[in-house]
């Protein structure tokens, strides 16, 4: 560490910063009273992912053969579904997972406003599963759907993590022309899980 | 672009060489000679800010949102040295490294002395305006090491070595077929093959190799929270994360203007930024990087390079709450007309226009004067940026200190002088008047910038003082 030119900065940003201006309050700012499980699967469908309610993880059981290749390599953290896929190990080398097609990852919490989850590295096993698989599957508990992101902040709070991540839909890009295309670098497809029965 | 720039052979590009000392008028006026290109372009931009428009209106609270941005980052700034000081220290318990760099030259060096440490040759970047400012890149590659921007629309301006035109969309000024050019010869493409999905899957193929081969990773900021010690990464692509989960060693670096003071003010920023920006809801990936992988290395590299310097400026300090969504380049005529490159600064449009002059003035100095200060950047800015107000005090300054483009500081000369004279004031008139009525080729020509692309209005008889003596006995009766 450059330790003269952490001074040097230091002392002029101190030297010119202008006098105090109060941060303002924002804990006024929350979302509408709403059916936040409708407003979450018409916003995430908008946004060019696919949402499924369902009432217990067989019906997901069900979705995911009726919905994947389930030929090639699936990988989940959830012990429920310890008989139909492959466990995480979070020994592995993360190149490791390069032919991963499909990850499943039960998310803390979804925003109705933005379609996003989010996920932290204890759920996702490996900080590199949800971006480096072909398709992405998350389950949230319908009961884990928040308004805004206000409420999602309240909720996560400090939290205890190395990496979280808001997951709002499929990659994308439009540098081309604004031509919309999913899967840029990460999966091509998301689907959620809005499950009714808390696992 | 039909060749105006200098396109090397090198790599990398500097300003010196790619945009050759020329003034925004001129860069826009090669802009200009593809019509079809402009119309495109101009059209391109005016459909994202009107989705854009569309998706604000959907969020009653949305105008207090912008002013909650806007007071944060005016409370940082105001308590930019503790703020720094704290986000130091939590970084340091979260097992971060951190550096301080005074200028782009210490950045580059120390992102060197990392690299070089680790024995890495090959590093994979995303998006980092910084570090496009700060030309990385050339500097990383005249010392051997090769960097491969991740980024679907910087990758495309990589291998055409040109800057980024858009902070959002750095290659919004090229069309598919283009890119398809690029591609074929690049990455092996059909030839002629310009479907944008097409084209991007060939990318994806060539990228993913590169994040599986690549030891170091570099990602910009978005978002660094004082309070936790941990910095937020916003893409839609996933290339930052990409890289820095399946990297050695993760750098990170950002201005000191990134800093917010709460994780709380993340739920203001990130419900203004993608909105702002696209007209989406929220960016795909919104990534929170607070502790280093088991057995990775992550350092973060605090820069100035001018930042404190304009931090100082009273009338400037407040372009640093920029969150580089690019809405004023989206809304901006004289930008969607012109093209981004015209700009001859990394961060380009209007709030590139603010904040070039402080780096260079001299080199800059006609930016604030590439604006009609129609205001509409600051309508749409979400963190209520005066961009137009700043536009005009920048000029009143480069004018003052003798940056003035030269045509500008002969014509307002003149037109002081002039305006202070009631008497040289009528007869200026009579002979314009006169001009305009006989000899209008005098004044519309090609000598004169005024007329390009604008017709004189007919003279009228006579002025209105003229009009006033004559008719004024004539109203007392």
């Amino acid at each position: 560490m450059n330790m003269t030119s952490r001074e040097k900065i230091l002392s002029e940003v101190l030297k010119n910063q202008p006098a105090a201006v109060p941060m303002p309050d924002i804990s006024a700012f929350k979302g509408p009273a709403q059916d936040n499980v409708q407003e979450y699967m018409d916003t995430f469908v908008g946004i060019g992912g696919k949402v499924f309610a369902v009432d217990d993880i067989d019906s997901i059981k069900i979705l995911i053969k009726e919905q994947f290749d389930t030929s090639l390599r699936m990988a989940t953290t959830l012990t429920e579904l310890a008989d139909m896929l492959e466990m995480y190990s979070p020994q592995a080398d993360p190149h490791s997972y390069e032919n991963l097609e499909l990850a499943v990852i039960k998310a803390h919490l979804a925003v109705a406003e933005n379609g996003a989850v989010w996920l932290t590295e204890s759920v996702m096993g490996q900080r590199i599963i949800p971006f480096i698989c072909q398709h992405l599957a998350v389950i949230v508990d319908s009961s884990a759907i928040v308004p805004t992101m206000h409420e999602a902040y309240k909720k996560i709070g400090f939290g205890d993590y190395g990496f979280g991540v808001f997951i709002g839909g499929p990659s994308k890009t439009a540098d081309i022309e604004q031509a919309l295309v999913m899967g840029a670098h990460g999966p091509i497809t998301m689907t959620v899980f809005i499950l009714k029965e808390k696992i | 672009m039909s060749q105006p720039l200098n396109k090397s052979t090198h790599p990398g590009h500097s300003p010196e060489t790619f945009f050759r000392g020329k003034s925004h008028a001129e860069l826009a006026s090669e802009f200009n000679e593809d019509e079809a290109r402009v119309s495109w372009h101009d059209g391109a931009l005016w459909w994202i800010r009107q989705k854009r428009d569309k998706i604000t209106k959907q969020i009653p609270e949305w105008e207090e949102l912008r002013e909650a941005a806007s007071q944060i980052k005016s409370h940082l700034l105001s308590n930019l040295h503790d703020y720094l000081v704290q986000f130091e220290s939590n970084l340091q318990k979260n097992g971060i490294t951190v550096h301080w760099a005074a200028n782009a030259e210490e950045h580059n060096n120390i992102v060197y002395s990392i690299l070089k440490a680790k024995g890495i040759t090959q590093m994979v970047k995303s998006k980092s305006m910084l570090t496009e400012e700060c030309h990385l890149n050339e500097f990383l590659e005249e010392r051997g090491i090769s960097v491969v921007n991740s980024d679907l629309g910087e990758y495309i301006q990589q291998i055409d070595h040109e800057p980024p035109s858009h902070v959002v969309l750095p290659c919004i000024h090229k069309r598919k077929e283009e890119i398809g050019e690029l591609f074929h010869e690049h990455l092996g493409t059909e030839k002629g093959l310009s479907d944008p999905t097409l084209l991007t899957r060939a990318a994806r193929k060539h990228l993913r190799e590169v994040f599986l081969t690549r030891r170091g990773a570099l990602t910009g900021v978005n978002f660094a929270v004082a309070e936790t010690g941990e910095f937020v990464v916003c893409t839609n692509e996933g290339n930052a994360d990409m890289g820095a989960h399946l990297s050695e060693v993760h750098i990170a670096s950002m201005g000191l203007e990134k800093l917010i003071p709460k994780k709380e003010h993340l739920s203001v920023f990130l419900r203004v930024l993608a909105r702002s920006a696209i007209g989406t809801p929220i960016t795909i990936y919104s990534s929170h990087y607070r502790k280093p992988r088991p057995g990775q290395e992550m350092h973060v590299i605090l820069v100035d390079a001018g930042r404190s310097r304009q931090l100082g400026r009273v009338d400037f300090r407040d372009s640093l709450k920029c969150i580089k969504c690019g809405s004023c380049m989206n809304t901006c005529p004289v930008y969607r007309k012109g093209g981004g490159l015209s700009y001859h600064n990394t961060i380009t449009g209007p709030i590139g226009a603010i904040l070039a002059p402080n780096l260079d003035m001299k080199r800059h100095a006609d930016l604030p004067f590439a604006s009609t200060l129609c205001g509409s950047c600051s309508n749409v800015c979400p963190v209520k940026i005066n961009i137009h107000d700043q536009l005009y005090k920048w000029r009143q300054v480069i004018v003052k200190e003798g940056y003035a483009p030269k045509s500008k500081a002969v014509a307002m000369r003149a037109m002081a002088e002039t305006l202070s004279s009631p008497g040289f004031y009528q007869t200026a008139g009579k002979l314009g008047r006169w001009f305009l009525k006989n000899l209008p080729f005098a004044l519309n020509n090609k000598w004169n910038p005024w007329f390009r692309h604008r017709d004189m209005p007919s003279p009228p008889p006579q002025s209105f003082s003229e009009w006033y003596s004559k008719n004024k006995g004539g109203n007392k009766k």
